[in-house]
């Protein structure tokens, strides 16, 4: 039996759909077979981000509404033959999700992969709970900032309580990724720190993913930054972070600033 | 020899319950009161969301007109009455809510009192008392509402930003509190709030509360405990 995570937020624009697909590509990587799904039906993104979007026939709403089967919509990564993705639908909207039919498709795909990702959408509401309801365990993806950690804080008060597993009496094992840290920033206190974040959501830390424009171009040209680009630091911090998501008992290194002689002779600030 | 055949039909039970609901009791002159509920509501936007309230017209004491105005006035702010309270009153129209009469202010001690001590004893021998303290051993999230009019809260960790505990005895927190606390919520001014770290956006005793901004600096961030003390809600370091 497959695991189930969901990668959920809270807030829209902290790295959802980014981090899904780089720990999902990661842990393909490693062998393990891995289906990704896309949970935000209408606004679909996890097929650009993982350049399939020219591929798409049919999606999850298909699936759920019975005019397609599963192993019809699954898309087949074109890099590594263990990574699959199952498309949201872009013209319908999240009503088109049943809960009996959600349960079926992450069924399905429970006994056939070993890894199922759901990218959440953001907000609490109906779409969001459904990519969680099933979920094994958790990874909250979060930015330093005040704004974004009182809605994880949020979302994690409804993993604790809507989902499958809270409702039986087990707990899920949740995790936090912390993305888009910036040393620079962090060092000037213009940030909350890691320990301010862990403090207040009280959650074990996954990861820290350094603010990085390779993964802004990755996203763009449709290539998960752990396949295209795996000796950047947010690459590696990715693959770190995948290892620990599999049981691996790594220690977590605070991004630092890089800054040659010659860039602070002449005040440069690295990326 | 006649059987009689016993009644199958369900007879209607009415039954009397007391419940516990929010007063407010406006005051002349009319727009200064309303200036600072909407001063209060602003600091704690969605306190009276779909929580029952009763509107006490003593102090007040309006002409028959007025009062539908005044309903609706405070429906505008989301506030919802669902029974009005004057003493000697008053032929009140069909379209508002209905009169209630013999209140009683409620504090922690009034909802234990049995009027009746026999049937006190029965009540005894059907269920086991209810330990009238509550005690969390989980952070409260951003957004959870934890309610529990019949006595003291306990939180093993930390009250998020964003969440409120609502007591009708004292609240302690064993982690930082971030969130609001409602302490005495049911009329014990005796009551008091306690906390390994002060974070919070309000601090509230019996209804007299202090918001954040007017919470000395210097008790951020410290252990703090907060009580009544002639009126007036004091927030102290806990040494």
């Amino acid at each position: 039996m497959g695991k189930v995570v969901v990668v959920t937020s809270g807030k829209g624009g902290v790295g959802k759909t980014t981090s899904t697909a780089a720990l999902g590509a990661a842990v393909a990587k490693t062998g393990k077979r891995v289906a990704l799904v896309d949970f935000d039906v209408g606004l679909r993104n996890l097929d650009l981000i993982m350049g399939a979007e020219r591929r798409v026939v049919f999606d999850i709403v298909n699936v759920i509404q019975g005019t397609a089967k599963l192993s019809q919509a699954l898309i087949r990564d074109k890099r590594l033959d263990t990574l699959f993705l199952l498309p949201a639908s872009q013209t319908r909207d999240k009503d088109a999700l049943t809960e009996e039919g959600v349960a079926d498709v992450i069924d399905k795909l429970r006994s056939v992969f070993d890894y199922v990702f759901c990218d959440s959408p953001a907000g609490i509401e109906r779409g969001a709970q459904l990519a969680m309801r099933f979920a094994d365990e958790a990874v909250i993806v979060t930015n330093p900032e005040v704004s974004s950690v009182r809605d994880s804080d949020r979302i994690i008060g409804l993993l604790d309580s809507r989902t499958m597993k809270a409702e039986q009496g087990e707990s899920i094992a949740k995790h936090v990724l912390v993305t888009r840290y910036d040393a620079a920033r962090a060092a000037r206190g213009e940030m909350l720190s890691i320990d301010d974040v862990l403090e207040i959501l009280s959650t074990p830390l996954l990861g820290i993913i350094p603010e990085s424009q390779d993964v802004l171009r990755a996203s763009n040209v449709g290539a998960p930054v752990t396949l295209s680009e795996n000796t950047n630091p947010a690459a590696r911090a990715y693959i770190d972070a995948a290892r620990r998501l599999e049981g691996e008992d790594l220690p977590v290194v605070l991004p630092f600033e890089r800054r040659g002689l010659l860039d602070r002779l002449l005040g440069r600030r690295a990326a | 020899m006649t059987c009689v055949a016993p009644i199958q039909n369900k007879s209607i039970r009415f039954r009397a319950r007391s419940f516990v609901a929010f007063t407010l009791t406006p005051e002349a002159p009319l727009g200064e009161w309303l200036q600072s509920l909407d001063h209060w509501t602003e600091n704690s936007p969605g306190f009276f969301a779909g929580r029952p309230v009763v509107l006490d017209l003593n102090m007040l004491k309006p002409e028959a007109g007025e009062i539908e105005d005044l309903v609706s006035q405070l429906a505008e702010r989301g506030i919802r009455i669902y029974a009005i309270e004057a003493d000697g009153n008053v032929g009140l129209d069909a379209d508002l809510p209905p009169l209630l009469v013999g209140a009683k202010e409620a504090t922690a001690d009034a909802l234990y009192v049995q009027p009746d001590p026999k049937a006190a004893a029965e009540a005894k021998t059907e269920e086991p008392e209810a330990p009238n303290s509550l005690m969390i051993k989980a952070p409260i999230r951003s957004g959870q509402s934890i309610f529990h009019p019949d006595g003291d809260v306990v939180i093993v960790g930390s009250v998020s930003s964003g969440s409120e505990i609502i007591a009708g005895g004292s609240i302690h927190v064993y982690g930082t509190l971030r969130g609001r606390a409602f302490a005495g919520a049911t009329g014990n001014s005796a009551a008091r709030i306690f906390c390994r770290k002060n974070e919070a956006e309000l601090l509230a005793v019996d209804g007299w509360y202090r918001t954040a901004e007017e919470m000395d600096a210097s008790s951020r961030g410290r252990p703090v405990q907060a009580f009544l003390e002639d009126g007036a809600l004091c927030v102290a370091p806990l040494n």
